[in-house]
């Protein structure tokens, strides 16, 4: 008998895996008690022994990578991101809530508040709101500059409640845009200099081109800022600057931004009959559903694997034999949530130019 | 910004500032594709430092050129991310004017 290579193994096919480690390499399996199979492989020799090639090509990349848009609307939108690692589409996540600029109120100037919410707490408040400005219009106020009309939007609130009269609520569309900028006068250093402002504006932002069609106003014209009693009154000064989410969480440009992977339902055996009565009912988001095989047979079949929740109740106890859940590892349902700044389509074309810019600065500096 | 013997190149440690996960987790997807790479990870050596080290060892070219690699080929995927973005939004827009901009479409 002649001599063989352990090695060679003429019944394993070489250059493609076999399916269960095909199975690892590209699904998370949900088991009731944890998943299993959740990290990613990869190494690009993680498969070298089967003559199977892990790496990446750019090419394969480009051939396969694919979205598809689910739902757009004016500040929401729900795509399909195909044939990319975690670890990218977690990079577009992590720069759409951390890293993408907006405009939000920094600085507030109290002229005068008497109304029951501390001075800081109204602060804070006013930071949080919305604005309707277009950051990429606009640039950072950095530590030295002065503000000016490239960097700073000023809005003024000036609010009272009438002595006798009922209690008032102030919403956000009393905050009134300042295009001139500050009208606050800064205490002169000795009593012949020109009384200055906190702003130093060379022209009205309101004959800027980019502006003059759109007034830097609020998103939403009904956020509650503060309740006045009779008597009360706030007045105050607000300067809004350009920002990112790292910094504080009011520079956020969304709401929210997450994806979760594609869920697959899978029977394992044919489930029939009053089984499958039982499986549909068990699903609270309807995942299965019962097709009429003709003479009164009833079997089961999984219509909308998409709105699986994960939440396992299908494989509990008895079912863990005949359903199986799992995740395509590739394969993501991406949400965006924006703020309303930017359209959130928009937001996700600027994420992805940060992480350009962050290569492209890593690469200049290692040259 | 780069740490490594002088005499083995194929082997460096890369201190990056002002980078997180974000990147760090990016570059190391790439490197680990790559099949020059013998090993390579990421740590943030401290959590309220914003810097953090890449180790890149590999089968013998140089570390810093292989990260290089590394970079532009993640830059090239964020650019084809972009067009391929872009080039589904117009399609969806085109194709679904009505439904657009209306915020009770399921």
């Amino acid at each position: 008998m002649p001599r063989v290579s352990a090695l060679d193994m003429p019944d394993v096919p070489m250059g493609q895996l076999p399916e269960h480690l095909q199975l690892q390499r590209t699904r998370v399996v949900c088991k009731a008690d944890a998943p299993i199979h959740t990290e990613a492989i990869q190494y690009s020799g993680a498969y070298a022994s089967m003559g199977v090639d892990n790496s990446l090509r750019l090419e394969s990349f480009c051939k396969n990578f694919k979205i598809e848009v689910i739902r757009l609307t004016e500040d929401e939108m729900e795509f399909d991101m195909i044939g990319i690692d975690a670890s990218l589409a977690n990079a577009f996540r992590r720069i759409l809530i951390a890293e993408v600029p907006t405009m939000a109120i920094e600085k507030v100037l109290m002229v005068n508040n008497t109304s029951v919410i501390a001075d800081e707490v109204l602060a804070h408040r006013l930071g949080l709101i919305p604005l309707n400005a277009d950051p990429r219009l606009f640039e950072y106020l950095l530590e030295n500059d002065s503000p000016n009309e490239r960097n700073t939007i000023v809005y003024k609130l000036d609010v009272s409640c009438r002595k006798g009269g009922p209690r008032m609520t102030v919403k956000s569309d009393q905050l009134k845009w300042l295009p001139n900028g500050s009208e606050l006068e800064m205490e002169p250093p000795n009593q012949s200099a020109k009384p200055k402002s906190y702003t130093s504006f060379s022209c009205s932002q309101d004959s800027m081109p980019e502006f003059s069609k759109k007034p830097l106003g609020m998103k939403h014209e009904d956020i509650i800022i503060a309740k006045l009693g009779p008597g009360q009154a706030i007045e105050l000064e607000a300067h809004a600057v350009k920002g990112i989410g790292k910094v504080h969480a009011k520079w956020s440009p969304v709401s929210t931004a997450w994806y979760r992977m594609l869920p697959e339902v899978v029977l394992l055996k044919d489930i029939k009959g009053d089984d499958a009565e039982k499986l549909v009912k068990k699903c609270p988001v309807n995942v299965f559903d019962i097709e009429d095989l003709g003479n009164g047979e009833k079997k089961a079949t999984v219509s909308k694997p998409r709105a699986c929740t994960l939440c396992r109740e299908c494989i509990r106890g008895v079912n863990e034999e005949l359903v199986e859940l799992r995740r395509v590892k590739d394969h993501f349902i991406f949400t965006i949530e924006s703020a309303g700044a930017l359209p959130p389509e928009v937001l996700f074309t600027e994420a992805v130019k940060i992480l350009e810019d962050k290569c492209d600065r890593v690469i200049s500096e290692l040259s | 910004m780069e740490h490594g013997s002088l005499t083995d190149l194929s082997s460096s440690t890369f201190s990056l500032m002002d980078e997180d996960h974000t990147l760090a987790n990016s570059v190391r997807f790439t490197l680990n594709q790559d099949p020059r790479v013998a090993f390579c990870g990421y740590s943030i050596p401290h959590p309220s430092d914003n810097k953090v080290n890449i180790r890149v060892q590999t089968t013998g070219d140089s570390a810093k050129d292989v990260l290089k690699d590394a970079l532009q080929n993640l830059m090239v995927m964020f650019q084809h991310v972009r067009t391929t973005f872009d080039k589904a939004v117009a399609d969806c827009k085109e194709n679904r004017p009505s439904e657009h901009m209306n915020i009770d479409t399921p």
